[in-house]
């Protein structure tokens, strides 16, 4: 990531990183009470250097060197919360992040219901998550649906700089526990952002939006996989048909009005996640969009998806993770009806 | 009350002395139960079972004579409350429920050296120490009898709901603590500290590890209380370390103490002096309240199946509430009408609680969807706006 320390100011070309950076930067300026925590998040800045230079700049309080332990940094990050603090606690790898699963969907997830929104806990988890980054096992995983099936947790992935610059600020914020999933192959990924903007002025946290407009079929995807479809519309457009992309942005609550409205134009629906398919997120999406576009569909809901297979080594993740292809045979046999 | 040694207590059993062999020796306590005795081990004690005040050359307690009496009585309307919501549960009012009995003095000890300004998180027996923080003693019987999941204000009593997942409130308090130090509330007599309770089971728990590993690089004012009730449902503590509880402190930089948990003074003046360290910004304290669990695990639980009777009937004698009224008549602090005023109150309390709990209504079935997130709930809204619209369609076919 570039060690770029300009003004926070003006329209920036950014990596997601880098502003993923500057948006935890801006919710530390903002708020006294936000702290971020994790192993290696402060003189290291991250393994993926998230957070980088931000202890220096609000010292070992604000930025805390964790020990390694992700059912501590959750299970106190609870406490903290029950303090008035709002800590943002940093996962290195989706699949580092199990051993505090326990913390994150019975005590997290559960303490304001339990409570009678007595207590309301305002933290974050950030997990870097998916594939393609040619690591080791245990680096690659897709967790998004443990999350989205707990009640009590707001899921949410930014697939783009501005996205992550203003969501995880927005996340920060968000007075529920916020599981923040953050695409790691694409942290290098630029696009423009202006740091000017008031929070407000950006997309609400918990919708999804229609990043490109076509009458054909509708493809729906987050995070990791939006660069996949952009790719997949292009090359579709080529053969004259016209994708309408929607990034989901939001899976939990999971913000579908958008897919409805394009399924009842389109007619064909295309789901693609990196997660493995079986109760994955596209199962969701295809039950609920046959319950409210059923007269509309012309073909049945196709799914591209990682296979229900453990991660891959790394050698065979190109096999695993849906590609350029494997969406326009979906795309193809949606046609095929 | 001066500076303490790092811990306190018999050192670490013999048992590793030897040939090597496949299973390790029995402990004292473990040869001790097969012959249907317990020895009392080292520790802290200010009140023996027979009720005689000994001293300690490091903890002291200076009561009047009404706290005395003050202790007595939390400690006796506290057990007739338990054995209330047991004869309750039995009579299928309540569809569980976890008796405190035997674990009086500890929780009664603890709870009463807590200040105000102190937050306690419990495990899910410390009805005592509940009691200690002005709780209404009905609230946790939602819990219970499986109308609510714990009906009391955490930041009005700072005593935090009860958690059933053993031990994972332990980082909770931890973090907490965390905070009050963040907040600088250490290091003055008005200073903030957190309580943590769990049992000697929940000390095999990872969580608890991270918690005393947490607490002790951040140096939070946190006070570890562990409930040493010798067992985990059936298992003995033998399987859960073969190191006395208390001594793993010494692992994670912060002194442990062993105190007689059926001793309400000894256990006061442990508390109090932890939590004054840890108030003072003296960091952490791990205590081990040796006491047992008297009754059942829960009430699903049949202890005969794993203790002895003698065993049960060995630590019979060294009652805590016993001990107490021995030791207040032997000091003329109790007479017979103190001690019959005490049960009339029990009486009382515990009649308001089985009216109360008998009376208890269903809870309105709009609370299934109450509370899931502080924020916008739309996938919540709308199940709840299909489940009123279902309910309602009943409404005059005589279902509901």
């Amino acid at each position: 990531m570039a060690k770029q320390q300009g003004p926070l100011t003006g329209t920036q070309t950014l990596t997601i990183g880098k502003a993923l950076n500057l948006g935890l930067r801006r919710a530390l300026e903002d708020d006294p009470k936000v702290l971020l925590m994790g192993e290696d998040v402060g003189r290291l800045g991250g393994v993926f250097r998230i957070t980088d230079g931000l202890q220096k700049d609000f010292g070992e309080d604000r930025v805390l060197d964790s020990p390694l332990a992700e059912a501590g940094i959750v299970g106190t990050a609870i406490g903290l919360a029950m303090r008035g603090y709002r800590p943002v606690c940093e996962m290195q790898f989706d699949g580092f992040s199990y051993p505090a699963f326990d913390q994150v969907t019975n005590q997290l997830a559960k303490m304001h219901y339990r409570s009678r929104g007595r207590i309301t806990l305002p933290v974050v988890i950030r997990i870097p998550f998916g594939g393609g980054i040619g690591s080791v096992e245990h680096h690659s995983e897709s967790p998004e649906t443990y999350y989205m099936h707990t009640a009590g947790l707001k899921v949410v992935t930014p697939s783009s700089a501005v996205d992550a610059y203003f969501m995880i600020q927005q996340a920060i914020r968000s007075n529920d526990p916020v599981i923040f999933l953050e695409p790691k192959a694409r942290y290098y990924e630029k696009g423009e952002v202006d740091l000017d903007a008031s929070l407000a002025s950006a997309e609400p946290l918990h919708r999804s939006r229609v990043v490109r407009a076509g009458s054909d079929a509708t493809v729906v995807g987050y995070g990791p996989t939006m660069r996949v479809l952009r790719d997949s519309a292009d090359a579709a457009a080529e053969d004259g048909r016209l994708l309408e992309l929607i990034d989901l942005r939001t899976l939990s609550p999971l913000d579908l009005d958008p897919v409805y409205e394009s399924v009842k134009r389109t007619g064909r629906l295309i789901v693609v996640h990196e997660a493995p398919t079986n109760a994955g997120p596209a199962a969701e999406i295809a039950a609920r969009v046959q319950n409210e576009c059923f007269y509309s569909l012309e073909a049945p809901v196709q799914r591209v998806t990682g296979f229900d297979t453990p991660y891959p080594a790394s050698k065979l993740e190109e096999h695993f993770l849906p590609d350029l292809d494997r969406v326009l045979d979906a795309v193809d046999r949606t046609f095929s009806y | 009350m001066g500076d303490k040694p790092a811990t306190k207590g018999r050192p670490a059993t013999k048992a590793r002395s030897g040939a090597r062999r496949s299973r390790p020796a029995p402990t004292p306590a473990e040869e001790a139960a097969l012959q249907g005795s317990v020895p009392e081990p080292e520790f802290v004690q200010l009140l023996t079972p027979d009720g005689e005040r000994v001293e300690h050359p490091d903890y002291s307690v200076d009561f009047t004579d009404e706290q005395l009496q003050g202790l007595y009585r939390d400690l006796v309307i506290v057990r007739r409350l338990d054995l209330e919501s047991t004869a309750l549960q039995r009579q299928g009012h309540l569809a569980i429920w976890a008796s405190l009995e035997g674990q009086e003095a500890a929780q009664i000890g603890s709870g009463r050296a807590l200040r105000k300004q102190d937050m306690a998180f419990p495990t899910y027996r410390e009805h005592g120490v509940l009691w200690c923080r002005g709780v209404d003693p009905t609230a946790p019987h939602g819990l219970f009898r499986g109308n609510d999941h714990g009906d009391w204000d955490p930041a009005e009593h700072n005593a935090n709901l009860y958690t059933l997942v053993i031990g994972a409130q332990t980082l909770h308090a931890v973090g907490y603590a965390m905070g009050i130090n963040y907040d600088g509330k250490v290091g003055t007599d008005d200073g903030e500290a957190a309580i943590v309770y769990f049992g000697d089971g929940a000390s095999s728990q990872g969580d608890v590890h991270e918690a005393c590993v947490f607490a002790g690089v951040y140096h939070a004012p946190v006070v570890f209380f562990c409930q040493n009730n010798q067992y985990a449902i059936s298992e003995p503590v033998e399987r859960q370390t073969r190191t006395p509880i208390y001594q793993r402190a010494a692992g994670y930089g912060f002194p442990g103490v062993r105190v007689d948990g059926n001793d309400v003074l000894a256990c006061y003046a442990v508390a109090r002096h932890a939590l004054d360290q840890a108030r003072h910004g003296q960091g952490p304290t791990l205590i081990e309240a040796y006491t047992y669990r008297m009754g059942a695990h829960t009430t699903t639980d049949d202890p005969t199946r794993y203790r002895t009777g003698s065993e049960v009937e060995s630590w019979k004698q060294r009652d805590p509430i016993s001990r107490m009224r021995s030791y207040l008549t032997k000091a003329g602090i109790g007479d017979d009408d103190f001690f019959a005023s005490v049960d009339a109150d029990a009486d009382r309390i515990t009649g308001r609680l089985r009216e109360f709990v008998i009376g208890m209504p269903d809870p309105d079935p709009s609370r299934l969807f109450e509370h899931v997130y502080a924020e916008e709930s739309p996938l919540q809204d709308a199940e709840r706006a299909w489940f009123e619209q279902y309910q309602s369609s009943f409404v005059g076919e005589g279902a509901h």
